[in-house]
């Protein structure tokens, strides 16, 4: 029909407008990601961490007390929440006092300013955080009571001063975000000072390599474990840091090589910058890399000597206690950590529009244009993040996950969280139920385990 | 330890009895400007012979290494008397190391000062990383050397297996005879005199008897710098 036809209402009537519909497979963000592809020619790159839907923490749920199990008065009968990283090897193993640690993010992703931030609110609850691909600052140092130096492929900023100033040492083989993949700071973030840590000249894109530099494979890693433990006469933890991938081994070879401490970190682990083809379709759910991973400590009978640290989606005491109740020994969060910091909030919806997002959205870390000022390099924006609040916020918000872990563990009747077991835990989806290796909700149903 | 101080007061250190980690230990206890020598016997291929110093000390191993001899060396000069395995120097960062034969792969590794000489040759990845280290190889290197070098020299007076300098960033290249390939971005440059200067010094502490003008310099194009979709099929 004619527009004009339309128009003067004569004439047959109008057949009626067929509905928009939206299509399933190319919907509106596909037909928008095409039509990007096509202007700019390059895949996109964004901070965060995956943001498709996957079995995780929520599809699980706690059983509690009942007539056979008795729980523990909520605020008088202890459940304590500490935890000791480390003891395999080193002399001078981490007491936490919570089993909640922050992740490994660099400076250069992040500004020194927030990197302090995570230092302070760190500290404030007795916990560790940890350095990143960019080298140790002396304002993450001064302000982290525990500090783990990450060893990364590009070894930036690798010097022997701070791997002795280090509180514990974590080789990085792989990362949830991207396992197999490198790192990538692009070129608008090198400012001096990230230029001058990394010996490299300012304003140039540096794409981290994905494979170590001097060794390759289990065996070599040993060898590589027993050097750092020379440097550092023995007296630092090791840890080794593996993205979700095939966790029953890569965990088996850790422990093999020496490690102290394994780091699984699943699929919606975050990162600073990283393809988003990568981000979405490499890895497996942090929620399915869990059981594995204990099952191998178990067969080689390391659980609990050498500790497992998950991360990947953790958010909540409820994600705390869940990974812990399926053998975790400890966590450790990056993404909701730079939320409690400030990132995304609410307040700074205005400047967030003028980089065409918005709270709640904001994921392209990688720009270094953060109104928050916390992913980025830049003087002005970095001024605008107070250090001393931002490490109040973790703190606070460390305290109230540590508080429904406890929460969670007294219901179930537990003295301490690692007394949490897989046993207290149901799923909501077969799903879910196949990949913790729990009962489906009102049955005895393991997929994959039982008839 | 079992350690004995011979004339004039070298002090040596025997493997064969001394655990390694004896070795080290002491050798991060000796203070900043000790300037001692010390003598290690029996290395027998042993790994992570020497990593850590942080002294102006001579040390003399006498014998084979296994993988990081010398790791992250920090003043000392560090000789070995043999063959040197994986990671020779990793991470080097002030001090010389010499290896009077043959190192294994990734020798010099991010190493980001100091002076590594090789005096046989060296395997695959030689320089990987380097950033600020300087290499001299008195034999060949193998494929891939000077992968994602930053800064430093990498001299090689024999020949350059495939791919060389890929992914270069600022390191000098100089290679006095063939090269099998360059890597992504690295390319021939035109060797100036401030060039010359820095290549012959090179050499001279090397004690590698060879001209600069017997070299050709590689170095990076700068192309790959920034994203550019033209340059996509680089990557």
């Amino acid at each position: 029909m004619t527009a004009d036809a339309h128009r003067s209402g004569a004439g047959p009537p109008a057949p009626s407008r067929t509905a928009l519909r939206e299509g399933a497979i190319f919907d509106r963000r596909v037909i928008a990601e095409i039509q990007r592809a096509a202007n700019e020619g390059i895949y996109d790159i964004r901070g965060f961490g995956a943001k498709r839907p996957v079995p995780h923490f929520d599809d699980l749920l706690f059983l509690g007390a009942s007539v056979s199990r008795y729980p523990l008065e909520g605020y008088r009968e202890r459940c304590d929440s500490d935890v000791v990283l480390g003891a395999r090897n080193a002399e001078k193993p981490l007491h936490l006092k919570i089993p909640i640690t922050i992740a490994g993010m660099s400076f250069g992703a992040l500004s020194a300013p927030a990197k302090e931030a995570l230092g302070r609110g760190a500290s404030a609850v007795g916990t560790c955080t940890t350095t990143g691909d960019g080298g140790m600052t002396p304002e993450e140092r001064g302000h982290s009571q525990l500090l783990v130096y990450q060893l990364l492929p590009s070894r930036y900023g690798m010097n022997p001063d701070d791997l002795r100033k280090a509180d514990a040492i974590e080789i990085v083989v792989g990362q949830g975000a991207k396992p197999g993949g490198g790192g990538m700071l692009l070129g608008q973030k090198i400012s001096d000072r990230v230029a001058e840590m990394r010996d490299l000249p300012k304003g140039i894109d540096q794409r981290s390599a994905c494979r170590h530099p001097d060794w390759t494979g289990p065996d070599d890693m040993e060898i590589k474990i027993g050097e750092l433990r020379e440097i550092t006469d023995w007296q630092k933890p090791i840890f080794v840091k593996i993205g979700g991938s095939r966790p029953y081994y890569d965990t088996a070879l850790a422990v093999k090589a020496g490690a102290d401490v394994v780091v699984l970190d699943g699929m919606q682990g975050g990162t600073a910058a990283t393809q988003e083809v990568f981000i979405e379709h490499v890895g497996i759910p942090t929620l399915s890399a869990i059981p594995p991973a204990v099952e191998s400590l178990k067969e080689l009978g390391m659980h609990r000597k050498v500790q497992l640290v998950v991360s990947g989606g953790i958010r909540s005491g409820a994600d705390v206690a869940k990974a812990l109740a399926l053998g975790a020994d400890a966590v450790s969060i990056g993404v909701a950590a730079l939320i409690a910091l400030g990132d995304n909030a609410p307040e700074l919806a205005d400047e967030y529009a003028q980089i065409g997002s918005a709270p709640g959205f904001y994921d392209d870390w990688h720009e270094g244009r953060d109104p928050a000022g916390i992913s980025t390099q830049d003087d002005e924006l970095a001024a605008r993040f107070d250090p001393a609040l931002g490490g109040r916020r973790l703190a606070n918000f460390l305290r109230t996950m540590t508080l429904e872990t406890q929460t969670l563990a007294r219901a179930c009747g537990k003295s301490h969280v690692h007394n949490l077991e897989p046993e207290d835990l149901v799923a909501l989806t077969i799903e879910a139920a196949a990949m913790a290796r729990v009962p489906l909700a009102g049955t005895s149903w393991v997929p994959g385990l039982s008839d | 330890m079992a350690m004995v101080e011979s004339a004039p007061a070298v002090i040596e250190v025997d493997l064969a009895v001394t655990p390694l980690r004896e070795l080290n230990a002491a050798l991060h206890r000796v203070s900043g400007d000790d300037r001692g020598s010390w003598r290690v016997l029996n290395p027998r291929g042993a790994h992570a012979v020497a990593v850590g110093v942080d002294a102006p000390l001579e040390i003399d191993v006498e014998g084979h290494v296994g993988y990081y001899c010398a790791g992250m060396n920090k003043q000392a000069t560090v000789r070995v008397h043999g063959n040197a395995g994986v990671g020779l120097a990793e991470n080097m960062m002030s001090g010389t190391v010499v290896v009077e034969g043959n190192a294994s792969q990734s020798a010099g590794a991010t190493g980001r000062g100091g002076l590594l000489v090789v005096r046989g040759s060296a395997a695959a990845r030689c320089g990987i990383s380097m950033k600020g280290v300087d290499i001299v190889v008195h034999g060949s290197v193998g494929h891939m050397s000077a992968f994602m070098a930053q800064k430093g020299c990498l001299v090689v007076c024999g020949d350059a297996g495939e791919a060389l300098g890929d992914s270069i960033y600022e390191s000098h290249l100089y290679v006095r005879g063939s090269v099998a390939g360059l890597g992504a971005d690295c390319i021939e440059k035109e060797m100036g005199e401030h060039h010359v200067a820095e290549l012959s010094d090179l050499l001279e502490r090397a004690e590698a008897g060879f001209e600069a003008s017997e070299f050709r310099r590689y170095g990076s194009a700068r192309t790959l710098y920034n994203f550019d979709v033209d340059n996509a099929g680089a990557y």
